[in-house]
């Protein structure tokens, strides 16, 4: 095209910034005000839009953070229709979704297999990015017996060959398709999954969702069980069941500094008023390492920052992601106070509660009235830098007041723009096909994790109109590039 | 009395979801004395009330309330136990039972006392009952035109539609993401922009308990109608005019909080108009000290808007403490009118007709239509 702003490329940017936006938040569970089913629709649409329209961009979205249900739906509609691809499209789309995939959790892998054999993607390309996969995997004796059903229907769906004498891949293809068949296996996983049928002892050295089955076979005591497991379990394995650990005022010590922010935050949530008073100074410590890790160099980069966190009854979630847009309000609070410069940081909740430890879903949302707080000069008497505004968008005390404030602020007050204002939104909307607004001039990302805000707020740059759809797609082809230069480097 | 008195209520900023608009009732202070407690009931909300000796009916009772003046924290006195199941208790596994079985144990009448200060009543069944039984006698002088049914048995059987809560299109939804304001004691909730219902407690804390009871409250037809087909209302997000004027963040500060205040009004006037702006006809049901239990019913005129229905609890200066009314359709409306015209004519055709302008043979036409063509004779 020649003029690199007309109205078509205008519209495609807005659409690509639609589409990441939905590709970070979305997730296809039930939201606070949309069922799973309504998530789950809108978000076909706009994956079947996006890959129509903008194949090479929807490619390029798995190099950004999106989260892994969109990632994992991203590489099968790109599978299933390969054939509108060209070969050059297909170069570049084969090395995207090798790194992802070698980013992506393994389960959520051995799910996307399974949904491709059923959709009988079967095709040589197909089969050698499976291949490729498997053959990264640095143990896949611990997959077999970890996800035995799904190593199981890639090993049918590549015809993975286990021939005699091949170790170890002999005796994986044995166990999983000739069970029992073996008196006793060289891999020491294998070995014990086969044990743990009658001995107890082997089922400690099993993977922990395993162990708990052979446990429950056998009838351990949960506590003993737990116990036994305890040095074999994932990170959050061990974050999750800390609680059924604990035995009377001695708590196991998990580390807590080492869980990533938005996890913490979710556990931090999870626990009652009183012990989350009671553990103040672990929790916040924890909080705080956390958030300073995951903002790394962009620490105190930021000057004056002023936040609005939502903390109303909408931040409760659903019973899918309880407490989810609460949990990442808590973290931003935290990652916020890190990346502003020292003691330049001002975090309002919008119940008004001035402890962040303590918060809780509850109350309205007037966020106009929020807005106007944050906007008031801090105790240097200069006006924030940046203003941070993470909420789901739905303000309702009185429904549109801060759209207006922000609007007639940005008009009137601060015309120089001299304030950057961004608002983080961490609910997919399903009827609006992106994440609410709220209002035309403020960019609005969406957002999963709270470590992701830095790279957001870059995204959020271009939602506000100011950069051209060409710096959108430099960015891209920037991440693109970096993306598959790692997944090569590593 | 004549007149619902919301003194110490101020409206909120409405949320919409839908059709269904939710405004709610905001106090400074809860009212000093009295609090409301739920107390669920087995059965599904099948449920036996016994009025009298040998009168009882049956009905649909999801919950009674219990009105608590003895001024106990929290209404758990300490030789009275409070008689109330958890929330939830209701709902047994999911199946449908083919039939519901009656619980053995009937309610002894609508407003009954407790040990203690206490009252429990069923909300709504007194404002239904008080509409129900609208000369519910049947003509005081036997003249020719009513039938003998109607001489005998009055209007009974006497019957209207009511629509619960669940089956009101979008309201569940509606009430399950609203989100409740501090110090909130009740709502109005209106169904493409037709006052539906009003709910007002005395205390926040009760509100928020009884919040998600307004789900199995019963609703008139025209609710039901409006919610099925009406579209989605229009969310009249706010709008700063004068943006030029405004020069500092203060100015805009004092721009927004005239945004709150207008809606304020505005809603008291445009919307709750016709609840708060008609004379009803109190009947009072209970005393208990300085608060009084009442039901009442509307004039009845034709072409004036919405008409309510409805139970009140008011405190020795006539402010309401507690509320609850049900919207009456037109046809529900049509038919109170007709037999207040025709029992303030003495049950005289003629002269009923005259009252309301028009022949006998109109008002006889009239009455058939309205579903009343069981107390005239036949041969008219």
């Amino acid at each position: 095209m020649n003029t690199p702003d007309s109205r078509a490329d205008l519209v495609a940017a807005e659409d690509v910034l639609l589409f990441v936006n939905a590709a970070i938040t979305a997730t296809g569970q039930r939201e606070f005000r949309s069922s799973a089913v309504g998530q789950q629709l809108s978000l076909d649409f706009l994956h079947t839009y996006v890959r129509v329209n903008y194949r090479r961009v929807y490619a390029a979205s798995l190099a950004l953070d999106i989260n892994h249900h969109n990632a994992a739906l991203i590489v099968r509609r790109l599978l299933e229709t390969a054939d509108e691809a060209s070969p050059e499209e297909r170069r570049t789309e084969g090395r995207l979704i090798a790194a992802r995939l070698a980013a992506l959790p393994p389960q959520r892998v051995y799910r996307l297999f399974g949904e491709l054999r059923r959709a009988k993607v079967n095709n040589r390309r197909t089969r050698a990015i499976m291949r490729g996969w498997l053959a990264a995997r640095p143990d896949l004796g611990h997959d077999a017996v970890k996800y035995r059903a799904g190593v199981k229907t890639v090993a049918r769906h590549i015809h993975l060959p286990c021939p005699e004498g091949a170790e170890p891949i002999a005796e994986i293809g044995a166990f999983l398709f000739r069970p029992g068949k073996l008196p006793r296996y060289e891999h020491p996983l294998l070995d014990a999954w086969r044990r743990a049928h009658y001995e107890q002892g082997a089922v400690a050295e099993l993977p922990f969702t395993v162990a708990e089955g052979f446990a429950a076979k056998h009838g351990m005591k949960r506590e003993v069980f737990l116990k036994r497991a305890a040095p074999r379990m994932t990170r959050l394995e061990r974050l999750r069941t800390q609680e059924q650990r604990t035995v009377g005022d001695r708590r196991p010590d998990v580390d807590l500094t080492v869980m990533p922010l938005t996890r913490l935050a979710l556990y931090v949530l999870s626990l009652g008023f009183e012990e989350r008073s009671e553990r103040r100074a672990e929790l916040t410590g924890a909080l705080r390492a956390a958030a300073r890790r995951a903002a790394g160099a962009h620490a105190g980069s930021w000057g004056r920052v002023h936040a609005v966190l939502d903390d109303s009854f909408s931040s409760s979630g659903s019973g899918q992601k309880r407490r989810r847009p609460l949990a990442v309000a808590l973290a931003c609070h935290h990652l916020l106070e890190v990346l502003a410069a020292p003691g330049a940081y001002r975090g309002l909740w919008i119940s008004g509660a001035g402890d962040a430890l303590l918060v809780r879903p509850w109350g309205p949302t007037p966020l106009g009235m929020r807005i106007l707080d944050a906007l008031e000069p801090g105790a240097d008497g200069a006006a924030p830098d940046r203003l941070v505004i993470v909420s789901d968008g739905w303000d309702n005390a009185p429904a549109g007041l801060a759209g207006e404030v922000l609007r007639v602020w940005r008009r009137r007050l601060d015309p120089a723009r001299r304030t950057a204002v961004v608002h983080v939104n961490p609910v997919y909307d399903a009827q609006g096909f992106d994440v609410r607004r709220l209002a035309a001039g403020v960019a609005t990302a969406g957002i999963r994790d709270a470590e992701d805000l830095p790279a957001l707020v870059e995204i959020a740059r271009f939602a506000e109109g100011r950069t051209g759809p060409a710096e959108l797609y430099t960015y891209l082809d920037r991440q693109v590039a970096r993306f598959t230069g790692e997944g090569a480097a590593s | 009395m004549n007149r619902l008195e919301l003194t110490g209520l101020t409206a909120g900023p409405a949320q919409v979801w839908g059709g269904v608009r939710l405004v709610p009732l905001l106090r400074e202070v809860p009212v000093e004395g009295l609090r409301l407690h739920r107390e669920v009931y087995e059965g599904l909300g099948a449920g036996i009330v016994e009025l009298g000796p040998r009168e009882r009916y049956l009905s649909y009772i999801p919950h009674g309330l219990v009105a608590d003046w003895s001024g106990e924290e929290d209404g758990r006195g300490p030789e009275a136990g409070r008689q109330s199941a958890a929330y939830g208790t209701q709902f047994g596994s999911g199946d449908k039972p083919r039939a519901i079985p009656l619980p053995p144990v009937p309610h002894h009448r609508m407003a009954k006392r407790r040990p203690g200060d206490r009252l429990r009543f069923l909300p709504l069944h007194l404002a239904l009952e008080g509409y129900l039984a609208l000369h519910f006698g049947g003509p005081s002088t036997a003249w020719e035109e009513w039938s003998r049914t109607a001489l005998r048995d009055g209007l009974s059987p006497r019957a209207e539609d009511a629509y619960l809560g669940l089956s009101v299109r979008g309201l569940a939804d509606a009430l399950r993401i609203f989100e409740i304001h501090p110090g909130q004691c009740g709502v109005m909730v209106y169904v493409s922009d037709a006052l539906a219902a009003a709910f007002v407690v005395p205390h926040p804390d009760d509100y928020r308990l009884l919040h998600a009871s307004l789900v199995e409250d019963l609703y008139g037809e025209l609710v039901h109608q409006y919610a099925l087909y009406g579209a989605p209302v229009a969310e009249t997000p706010v709008r700063i005019g004068g943006a030029e004027h405004i020069r500092d963040l203060g100015e805009l500060r004092a721009a927004a909080r005239a945004q709150e205040r207008a809606w304020a009004q505005a809603h008291d006037t445009l919307f709750a108009g016709e609840l708060l702006d008609t004379s009803y006809a109190f009947d009072r049901v209970y005393r208990m000290k300085s608060f009084t239990l009442w039901r009442f019913l509307p004039p009845f005129v034709r072409d004036s808007g919405g008409q309510h229905i409805g139970e009140t609890i008011t405190d020795h200066k006539g402010q309401v403490a507690y509320l609850k009314t049900f919207r009456l359709s037109d046809a529900q409306i049509r038919r109170g009118h007709l037999l207040r015209t025709v029992a303030g004519a003495g049950w005289e055709l003629d002269r009923a007709a005259a009252a309301l302008g028009s022949s006998r043979e109109e008002l006889v036409r009239r009455m058939r239509a309205a579903g009343f063509s069981a107390l005239l004779k036949s041969s008219l």
